[in-house]
């Protein structure tokens, strides 16, 4: 599923928005999510997951065509953890053969 | 600031997309449900510019209990994992402080 997938079949399901509308609340919840990383906020879903930060240190890494190193600056990846019901979901399509 | 919430993007929603606050909290609630939904049916869900949800099925595998170390199986399982997109990352990485 697709970002205009997910955005159609939510506009399907509420008839009395438009697909404008539907297509900025999705933009606008991305980027809010988003945001909240960029500042080092976790996002915390229930139901869904939670989304972090996690710490990288520097290291030294290398160009793998030259072979010279290169000090690579520390860092924070998004990490995300899911939620207990949507890791039962998952798992249970699973068992439903899909 | 603490960790944002479903009421706070409804929040934003209402404030910034001009839905009605009952609208907004029905937005929220059906993004994340039928992001649930389609990986419910094994089916991986792409938010450009965000990350990939991606799903991955894991065999069963030999585990212990920590507490007492008698083995028992890890059933087979499918298991959700999230890849971050490139302009998500690059966002992220600038931010210097560690994490909370």
């Amino acid at each position: 599923m697709t970002k205009s997938e997910l955005i159609e079949i939510i506009a399907s399901k509420q008839p009395q928005l438009s697909v404008k509308d539907v297509e900025l609340a999705v933009k606008t919840i991305l980027d809010q999510m988003s945001n909240a990383l960029a500042q080092g906020n976790r996002i915390e879903i229930r139901g869904f997951g939670s989304f972090s930060l996690h710490f990288r240190s520097p290291r030294v890494g290398r160009n793998p065509k030259t072979g010279d190193s290169v000090q690579l600056e520390a860092k924070n990846v998004p990490h995300f953890k899911p939620g207990k019901e949507l890791r039962d979901q998952v798992n249970s399509g699973l068992k439903k053969g899909y | 600031m603490g960790a944002l919430t479903k009421a706070e993007l409804a929040e934003r929603l209402y404030e910034e997309v001009g839905l009605n606050k009952r609208e907004a909290k029905e937005m929220v609630e059906a993004f994340f449900n039928e992001i649930r939904e389609a990986l419910g049916h094994n089916e991986q869900v792409k938010l450009s510019g965000f990350g990939n949800f991606d799903l991955r099925d894991k065999k069963q595998r030999p585990g212990r209990n920590p507490k007492t170390g008698e083995e028992i199986p890890i059933s087979a399982r499918r298991v959700v994992t999230f890849r971050p997109g490139q302009k998500l990352k690059a966002k992220v990485e600038a931010y210097a402080g560690t994490q909370s």
